[in-house]
């Protein structure tokens, strides 16, 4: 039996548009931007200790860097003045250290000048534009727009593209602490922190958060994604702010850190992608960037030290997973993955979304063929790691009350500590590996690619990952009565970590396994050219991309069933 | 001992749970600069400390008071030394566990392990351990209390030479620097030197570990072998640190400082430690029962000698001293036998782990 998926219908919790925090930011950009630059300069200066020397060496290196950008790696969302300003810096920079002899103090204020203006144009360049008009716009148009493709391909015979028998909903199953995510929204920030597979993410979740009646989360999306028009105009209209992934500078990643932190403070819902990139290897993000995820600990201390000590200066950290059945860019991401691993070549960041024709390609591919998308929100934590209760109290794992200021206390005052911060980021970090895991939803395409992965990896032992890569296709296959064996194995381990509450299932994992084995096999990877694993002649499973298959594989790898197969 | 240093009325006073010899000796240090409270679970100490002001008989400083509570200490306290055997380690932590908060600071000064089992089974069930099995303190501390700042004091830190306040240095181990700093001006002197370490299990599972080369030494002394024998035996014992430590998690440079190395030299020539005297006895004849039977601390190292070998067998690493400890404590293999093994073991590289 399969359980069937209820449809929640979600009134927004915030219906003024005027209250919602992002809208208010909007209102407020200006200033905003400026608060941003200047406190983004006071955390240079403070780790370059005041020293001239310093700080004209981290101005210089960021010259050079970005001047070896321009160069080497241009985009086209990149700005026109770009060149210029950078040569400005440069000959102020040159002035300065070629020039007339100026008394230390006053070259100093001089660098601090320079700061100023790298930091301003930072900020601004980060800032997000988010317009309501626009989101409201691009909201009622995605949603009408997927649920015309999406009828049109259900729903058979004429009229079936005004037909409304079917919703996004049904495509994208939303389960978990949905209503404790929405309690706390009214009550605290909420920093949500998803897996990342795909590039399709950023929309999924700006999406789903209009779903459940949320206000719109601030989100750092990749500069890359602001290249394609389209794309730039859905991200600006969702409310994310820029990341430029190519700008690794002290200057730059400070203004993001500090744009990040002032935007919590401030109360705007934030989204962060954890694994800072797409999961290359398809594995769950093992070790998550923290940069961004000691902002959200900084604001909450910060917020302390405020005075804010009731609920509505806490910030509530709620992992989330997407499942897909289907990564479109799977394909290059592996590729990436394994050069990297193998050191074939150097790696350089390409883009398999570049056209808004292969996006549209995708799009139709997606809505009109069966491949499902879950995604599991998890119990919302504090910056620590706790859970929290539905008032927004932190519990301990004995169930107490507990009170997340206490983390910051050091002689019984709240107090600042770099060095003790970094150390709560790495276990907030890990708790959110930990949850992630837990909630994840098992699909029968990860179940049928992960068991025969292993069992061709079994055969082959004596190879490595990168022979049994490049091992001939039609040398692959496995008899279909030692698969479904292999399938039964692994799922019934599956279902054993999930009666711990270590993993989860979709419902459709509860058809008997012929069913399930066919789902699995239908929808793994199903759009690529070259599919990671079928049935070929003789009921026997073959491969026509190994790769791939490992891509898929990977999704149920770091639970320990591995070792199902030794 | 004067008591005009301690000044700073304002500050809370230290904590240190537990009032053994290594219990005291931290007490007493730590009572130069402020005040401090022990907590005691026999109501004759607490009685004789607060009345009295003696330890066991001996003079203790004023500022020194005691308590049965835990909630009380950890009342009055922020930061709390955890001085007790491994063995009841877990006991004593989950009894201060319901007054503890993320504000409170745990230094622990114990060399052992402990188990995370299920309940009903142990070392005598479970011959196969996985790392996830096998706590240190700190981890103790961390899945019992919400207490995150710990951190662990390790280094040749015999009690009686502390209490007779000769020249030593120890180790304060912690991932927060805020621990180590405080630590370092709690117990700071001239005559006690305290460095810093942030890798904190690497620390643990020297201090541990050396325990287990220092019962081979007292074997070693048990049967009259000569100083060539010992430093054989401190180097080899010091690789197999290094491995097993590597291996559950530790850094190979904590175990080449003060809490590693510093801990085993001390360990493996001193006759007080109770290690050492096992391993000696053991020599001589006696068997475990009989040496175990009328010791009055615990010698954790036969412990330790017990989850290692169990932990061994779910891993592909060799610890040949370590095995056949093992089965000269357990499996009674005679201690001449074990040393013939040993000597014929092919060691064939000196240096295999830089």
């Amino acid at each position: 039996m399969e359980q069937k998926y209820v449809k929640h219908k979600y009134e927004p919790i915030l219906p003024k548009q005027a209250e919602w925090p992002v809208v208010k930011l909007a209102r407020e950009r200006k200033e905003f931007v400026k608060k941003v630059a200047d406190e983004s300069e006071k955390r240079v200066l403070k780790s370059t200790g005041d020293d001239p020397e310093i700080l004209k060496e981290e101005l210089e290196t960021t010259l050079y860097r970005e001047k070896l950008r321009i160069k080497q790696n241009p985009w086209a969302v990149d700005p026109d003045d770009e060149a210029d300003f950078w040569r400005e810096v440069k000959s102020s920079l040159l002035q300065l250290s070629t020039g007339p002899k100026l008394e230390s103090g006053k070259k100093f204020k001089e660098y601090k000048k320079i700061l100023n203006r790298i930091s301003k144009r930072y900020s601004e360049e980060i800032a997000s534009n988010f317009k309501a008009t626009h989101y409201k716009f691009t909201r009622s148009m995605v949603t009408y727009g997927f649920s015309r493709l999406l009828n049109a391909a259900r729903v058979k015979g004429f009229k079936s593209i005004f037909s409304n028998q079917y919703t996004l909903q049904d495509k994208i199953q939303i389960t978990g602490e949905t209503d404790q995510l929405r309690d706390l929204a009214t009550k605290g920030t909420i920093v949500m922190v998803p897996t990342h597979f795909s590039n399709l993410d950023s929309i999924l979740i700006g999406w789903i958060i209009s779903v459940l009646g949320l206000p719109p989360f601030i989100y750092g999306a990749g500069l890359n994604l602001f290249n394609i028009s389209i794309f730039a105009y859905f991200m600006n209209a969702l409310g994310a702010y820029k990341v430029d992934r190519r700008k690794k500078n002290l200057l730059y990643l400070e203004t993001l850190k500090t744009y990040s932190k002032e935007a919590i403070q401030f109360g705007c819902h934030s989204l962060f992608f954890p694994g800072g990139t797409r999961s290359r290897s398809g594995k769950i993000e093992e070790r998550l960037k923290l940069g961004l995820l000691s902002t959200a600990i900084e604001a909450q201390r910060t917020n302390y030290q405020n005075g804010k000590f009731d609920v509505s200066g806490k910030i509530f950290v709620v992992p989330v997973t997407i499942n897909y059945h289907f990564v479109l860019e799977a394909p290059s991401l592996i590729r990436d993955h394994l050069s990297i691993t193998g050191q074939e070549r150097y790696y350089k960041e390409n883009d398999e979304f570049s056209t808004s024709y292969k996006i549209s390609k995708f799009l139709v591919k997606f809505f009109t063929k069966g491949s499902d998308i879950s995604v599991s929100i998890g119990r919302a934590m504090d910056v620590l790691g706790n859970f929290v209760d539905e008032n927004g109290r932190s519990i301990d794992k004995k169930g107490r009350v507990i009170h997340t200021r206490d983390y910051f206390v050091s002689d019984g005052k709240i107090s600042e500590d770099q060095q003790r911060e970094e150390e709560y980021t790495n276990r907030l970090g890990l708790r959110i590996v930990e949850e992630f895991h837990k909630i994840n939803r098992v699909f029968s395409s990860h179940l049928v690619a992960f068991t025969a992965f292993e069992l061709i990896q079994m055969k082959n032992k004596k190879l490595d990952l990168f022979d049994l890569i490049r091992l001939p296709e039609e040398e692959i296959h496995i008899s279909y009565d030692e698969f479904k064996s292999a399938c039964q194995m692994v799922l019934d381990e599956i279902l054993n970590l999930k009666s711990h509450g270590m993993i989860n299932t979709a419902p459709h994992m509860s058809l008997p396994m012929d069913e399930l084995i066919d789902d699995g096999l239908k929808n793994v990877g199903m759009y690529h050219a070259k599919r990671p694993l079928l049935k070929g002649q003789d009921d026997n499973l073959i491969t026509e991309d190994m790769s791939l298959l490992y891509f898929y594989h990977n999704r149920l790898t770091g639970y320990g069933l591995e070792k199902l197969f030794k | 001992m004067d008591s005009k240093s301690f000044s700073n009325n304002d500050s809370k006073p230290i904590g240190v749970v537990g009032a053994g010899s290594f219990g005291a000796a931290v007490a007493l240090m730590l009572a130069k600069k402020e005040r401090v409270i022990i907590y005691a679970r026999k109501e004759s100490t607490v009685h004789e400390i607060n009345s009295s002001h003696t330890l066991n008989g001996k003079e203790i400083p004023k500022n020194i008071s005691a308590t049965l509570e835990p909630k009380e200490l950890c009342e009055a306290c922020d930061l709390l030394f955890f001085m007790i055997p491994s063995s009841g380690f877990q006991e004593v932590t989950r009894s201060f566990a319901p007054f503890l908060f993320p504000y409170h600071v745990i230094i622990h000064g114990t060399k052992g392990l402990c188990l995370n089992l299920p309940a009903g089974t142990g070392l005598n069930t479970v011959h196969r351990m996985k790392r996830s099995q096998i706590m240190t303190m700190s981890e103790v501390i961390l899945e019992e209390t919400v207490v995150v700042r710990v951190g662990c004091l390790a280094g040749p830190n015999l009690s009686k030479e502390l209490r007779q306040g000769q020249p030593a240095a120890t180790v304060i181990a912690s991932k927060f620097n805020e621990v180590i700093l405080e630590g370092q001006r709690l117990l700071r002197s001239d005559k006690f030197q305290v460095y810093g370490n942030s890798d904190i299990i690497g620390v643990e599972l020297s201090g541990v570990l050396k325990n287990i080369i220092a019962i081979a030494a007292g074997a070693l002394a048990g049967l009259g072998l000569g100083e060539n024998a010992k430093g054989l035996l401190i180097s080899r014992g010091m690789v197999e640190m290094i491995h097993l430590g590597n291996a559950l998690g530790g850094s190979i440079k904590s175990v080449m400082g003060l809490a590693g190395i510093g801990d085993l030299v001390t360990t493996c020539n001193s006759v007080h430690s109770r290690n050492y005297t096992v391993g000696y006895r053991l020599a001589k004849g006696e068997t475990l029962t009989e040496i175990v039977n009328d010791m009055e601390e615990v010698a954790e190292g036969i412990n330790t000698v017990q989850i290692i070998k169990a932990f061994l067998e779910s891993s592909d690493l060799r610890a040949p001293i370590t095995e056949n400890l093992y089965k000269v404590l357990f499996e009674d293999l005679p201690i001449g036998d074990a040393l013939q093994f040993l000597m014929k073991y092919p060691f064939s590289v000196d240096v295999d782990f830089v």
